[in-house]
């Protein structure tokens, strides 16, 4: 209790200085559950608060973490044509991950915590939980090249224009992860697109057009010291021609233009379930997305009406495209659509978001299923994007409100009638 | 349940371990989910083919007379004998079966004993235990004036008929205020020896409803009713639809209602004849189908229509009784009663006086020793807390962890309280408290581990958390087994939108059916006081 005190006694004053109050708070309410207690109505309250509903869905997602960060190593070498098997050179990609994520885990988190912060001492309330999730899943949708000030920009959009506009944390209209992904996708496409961006580190060359493995940072040798003196392979040298034939291209991409035999060309089925395949750091393995639902809907923190209606409606479509049948990628089986892009990542994390999604049980069935279909119908006839769910998702948080209304309105409807 | 899901996850890990062995095998991985989609299949078919092996064995039992002795010859059990339900049940007749809800487990259940305490020498009747009274009644005895039992004690200028009376004989001492003179307490010392004011009722015997109206409110009696919507003492010329009357509360810690009503059977019985009298409609009365010793006074009333329920908490609150039998539409008027209402009711008839004696139960992990104390309405309970308290910074409540009303430790009972709860106060600062409750404590939610917690816990006062805007859905229609969008109705309530506030059902709700969902509320919102909000200004909108 003496250390209690101590924090106590540092604790800065409310009104000289708001910033470092609220500073104060939020690290101090980390560290510490407040001493309050009920005062009206109840006496005894549910041991559930919103930092713990909040810090459940970051460990959920902590296994496409540590994955996300081997597999940008992982795909980094497989590029160049070095340590090709999974668990060789594991130590390189390990550090290479780590020195791609790192940074892009602390931009998202100091400028998004940043802006919160801030309007938390503006508007003088405690700082709230909502980043939490949005700056540990910004990181997971990004693809692992993503420059710095770019990512800088589209959290501090997300956070302002898409949450603080709105009221903060539980009164936003959209995602804030996934608006910060739509951010990036739309201010720059340029740098933000093509097939070399889901791949870490590789760069083109100006004359010869062809595809180099990119010089290593200072950090990248200061590892290979260690690894060095401790006889292991090192990251050596940059500039590694990329093998031929590679081009980066997702599983998505290839789908969209060839059809399900340009995919398996490329790679086959378990390396697309097991998510040893580019794109973005998180989204790209299957199982451990599952994983993540299902600890969410055991924990009972996330819907299992959404991830399951979405499932259905997903599955829905991709039978219907088989049956309708007229490009490549329709012709695509309904359920290899599971194996390509991010359906389980978005299912796990994004769509099942309390706030952005619809509010009634009834309405989270529709809310799911039409995501599901929707983003199927985005990914496969979509000529520009060939992956749905980011703008599908955005699509039904705009239409959640409406679907919620009919709900309610049947609801009220049904009152009346009842009277009558 | 929840093991069940333990299980469900750990063998979906397993068989994600496999599928990953399998895609490390050289050859194998190329077509996962054909291989799973297979398996599935064979399962399937393996099930459908034992199911219709099952099916003909059982038809040829039947055939064969053999299944004659109710015997289950299928190699399943019946949905009865896994969920062990029917038969549990202390009735035949149908049972209203809620599974939305949740009992707190708390610690501290009274035993089911009556033991003996020092009278409570103060008694008091609290103006505050009535929604919508004004805030200065008129009180119709001067400091220092005598009362007998069933003497008035002070009315509401809004609804002067109906009068609220002295519980106990003695002297009026004190009439408590608190802010803008609004009156909190008005407190009697009671005589050693108690003398009741005698009531005729032998003219009633053929009277008219609004005779038999103006008896009770003349008598004290009247008050202990309630009206819904809004929970209010009724108003005299009102006549309702129906009368609901709950025979069992299922909330934590509750007294029980067995207790409540031995030795007034006949007392309860006359009073809800009399209920019977009041309105045009029925008195129907809700019961507690899992309750295996239930009182015959429930069991055989008579005059009544009986509803059987089932189910955790709120299942014995009056208001979702009433909503799941005959709910409350716009323009309605119901009244509901408590056990204890209509006994003291009753007692006017039987005993021909104004008899508020009650079992009290005295709850809570705070106490050395929890028990039932014998006395009347409004006692003071410093005595009953003498040498009981384990420790001083405890919070003592009138009534339950949910609806009940914080009390001084020498304070008085509630109006209509027959149950004292006593816990600990939790303005402590917990380290990680919100990541790591190592210290057990009840949770609707699965991140909190109660199953690894004993059965019954200790809860303290402490809110877990701070306040914050509504995030989470879906959890309060957990606990409100209700057909309402409870989230949607709070929020049409903060922004004052009277016409959606009507169509969401404002109407059937009072403070102690959301109470729950306060509890489990993840954002710590005031769900109670929010929806008195919103029904104070139903009201004042007329």
């Amino acid at each position: 209790m003496k250390l209690l005190d101590f924090i106590k006694s540092i604790e800065p004053d409310k009104k000289n200085s708001p910033l470092l109050h609220t500073l104060f708070d939020g690290f101090f309410t980390f560290a510490y559950a407040p001493n309050h207690v009920t005062e009206s109505g109840v006496h005894v309250r549910d041991g559930m608060d919103l930092k713990r509903t909040m810090i459940h869905v970051v460990l959920a997602m902590q296994l496409c973490y540590l994955f996300g960060t081997y597999n940008i190593g992982h795909q980094h070498f497989a590029a160049i044509g070095e340590h090709t098997a999974l668990l060789s050179g594991f130590h390189l990609k390990l550090v290479h991950g780590l020195i791609k994520l790192l940074p892009l885990f602390i931009v998202a988190n100091v400028v998004g915590l940043g802006i919160e912060f801030w309007y938390a001492a503006k508007k003088g309330h405690g700082i709230e939980e909502g980043f939490l999730v949005s700056g540990a899943l910004i990181p997971l949708i990004m693809p692992p090249d993503t420059p710095l000030w770019m990512l800088a920009m589209s959290v501090a959009f997300a956070v302002i224009i898409g949450k603080e506009a709105f009221g903060g944390t539980g009164m936003n209209i959209l995602n804030i992860a996934l608006l910060s992904r739509v951010f990036i996708f739309f201010a720059y496409p340029t740098e933000i697109s093509g097939d070399s961006v889901w791949i870490s580190n590789i760069i083109q060359d100006e004359e010869t057009r062809q595809y180099l493995g990119g010089n290593y940072s200072f950090v990248h040798g200061l590892f290979d010291w260690v690894f060095n003196s401790v006889g292991w392979a090192t990251f050596g040298e940059g500039g590694k021609a990329v093998i031929d034939g590679y081009t980066g291209a997702t599983p998505l991409a290839l789908a969209s233009k060839g059809g399900w035999a340009a995919v398996t060309e490329q790679y086959s089925t378990s390396q697309m379930f097991w998510g040893t395949i580019p794109g973005s750091i998180g989204e790209t393995s299957k199982p451990l997305a599952i994983i993540g639902a299902l600890a969410l809907v055991g924990l009972g923190i996330a819907s299992w009406r959404v991830m399951l209606s979405m499932v259905i409606g997903c599955a829905v479509m991709g039978m219907i495209f088989n049956v309708w049948d007229v490009t490549l990628f329709m012709d695509v089986p309904w359920y290899y659509q599971f194996y390509m892009g991010s359906f389980f990542f978005a299912m796990a994390f994004m769509a099942t978001d309390p706030v952005t999604a619809a509010s009634t049980n009834r309405g989270k069935w529709i809310y799911g299923f039409l995501i599901g279909a929707i983003g199927l119908i985005i990914r496969v006839i979509n000529p520009a994007y060939p992956e749905g769910w980011m703008l599908s998702i955005l699509l039904l948080n705009v239409f959640a409100p409406l679907i919620d209304y009919y709900v309610i309105e049947a609801n009220i409807k049904r009152r009346m009638n009842r009277a009558a | 349940m929840k093991k069940w899901s333990v299980k469900l996850g750990f063998l979906s890990i397993l068989m994600l371990a496999g599928l990953s062995a399998n895609a490390q095998s050289p050859d194998g991985g190329s077509s996962n989910l054909l291989v799973a989609f297979i398996a599935f299949l064979v399962f399937i078919l393996l099930v459908v083919i034992v199911m219709v092996s099952d099916r003909l064995m059982r038809v040829t039992a039947i055939q064969t007379g053999a299944d004659k002795t109710g015997v289950n010859y299928s190699i399943f059990p019946n949905l009865e004998e896994i969920f062990a339900s029917s038969n549990l049940f202390t009735t035949t007749e149908p049972v209203i079966r809620l599974k939305k809800g949740y009992n707190i487990p708390l610690e501290g259940e009274a035993e089911k004993v009556e033991k003996e305490t020092t009278e409570a020498v103060r008694y008091a009747i609290k103006p505050t235990d009535f929604e919508g009274m004004s805030p200065i009644p008129k009180v119709v005895v001067e400091i220092g004036e005598n009362v007998e039992a069933g003497d008035a004690l002070f009315y509401d200028k809004k609804n002067p008929e109906v009068v609220f009376c002295s519980p106990v004989s003695g002297q009026l001492i004190e009439v408590n205020r608190g802010e803008k003179r609004r009156i909190i307490e008005i407190v009697i010392l009671a005589d050693k020896v108690q003398t009741y004011r005698s009531v005729e009722t032998s003219n009633l015997e053929a009277a008219s409803r609004e005779e038999l109206v103006g008896f009770l409110a003349t008598n004290g009696a009247f008050a202990f009713l309630r009206q819904r919507p809004y929970n209010i003492v009724p108003e005299v010329n009102a006549v309702p639809a129906n009368i609901f009357v709950s025979t069992f509360n299922s909330a934590p810690l509750a007294a029980c209602s067995n207790m409540a009503v031995a030795g007034n059977e006949a007392a309860f019985q006359q009073g809800l004849e009399i209920l019977a009298k009041l309105t045009v409609g029925n008195v129907h009365l809700g019961l507690n189908a899992a309750d295996t010793d239930i009182s015959s006074a429930f069991t055989d009333a008579t005059g009544v229509e009986k509803h059987w329920f089932a189910g955790p908490h709120p299942a014995g609150n009056v208001g979702i009784q009433i909503h799941q039998t005959v709910p409350i539409n716009k323009g309605d008027i119901v009244w509901t009663a408590d056990i204890n209402a209509v006994i003291v009711i009753g007692r006017l008839f039987t005993e021909g006086r104004f008899n508020t004696e009650r079992v009290v139960a005295l709850t809570g992990a705070e106490l050395n020793s929890t028990h039932y104390v014998r006395t009347h309405q409004g006692a003071n309970i410093e005595g009953f807390l003498a040498d009981n308290l384990r420790n001083e910074h405890v919070r003592v409540v009138s009534g339950d962890v949910l609806t009940g009303t914080t009390i001084p430790k020498n304070g008085y009972l509630g109006f209509f309280d027959n149950h004292v709860t006593v816990l600990e106060e939790g303005d402590y600062y917990e380290m990680f408290g919100w990541m790591a409750p190592i210290k057990p404590r009840p949770s609707i939610s699965n991140t909190i581990p109660t199953f690894l917690y004993p059965e019954k816990m200790v809860a303290d006062t402490n809110t877990h958390g701070e306040k914050r805007a509504f995030v989470v859905t879906g959890q309060y229609e957990s606990v409100l087994p209700m057909d309402v969008y409870p989230q949607h109705l709070f929020k049409s309530i903060i922004v004052n939108d009277l016409e959606r506030m009507e169509g969401l059902g404002i109407y059937e709700l009072v403070e102690e059916d959301v109470a729950l969902c306060e509890f489990a509320c993840t954002s710590k919102q005031d769900i109670q006081a929010i929806l008195r909000e919103g029904l104070n200004m139903m009201r004042d909108q007329g």
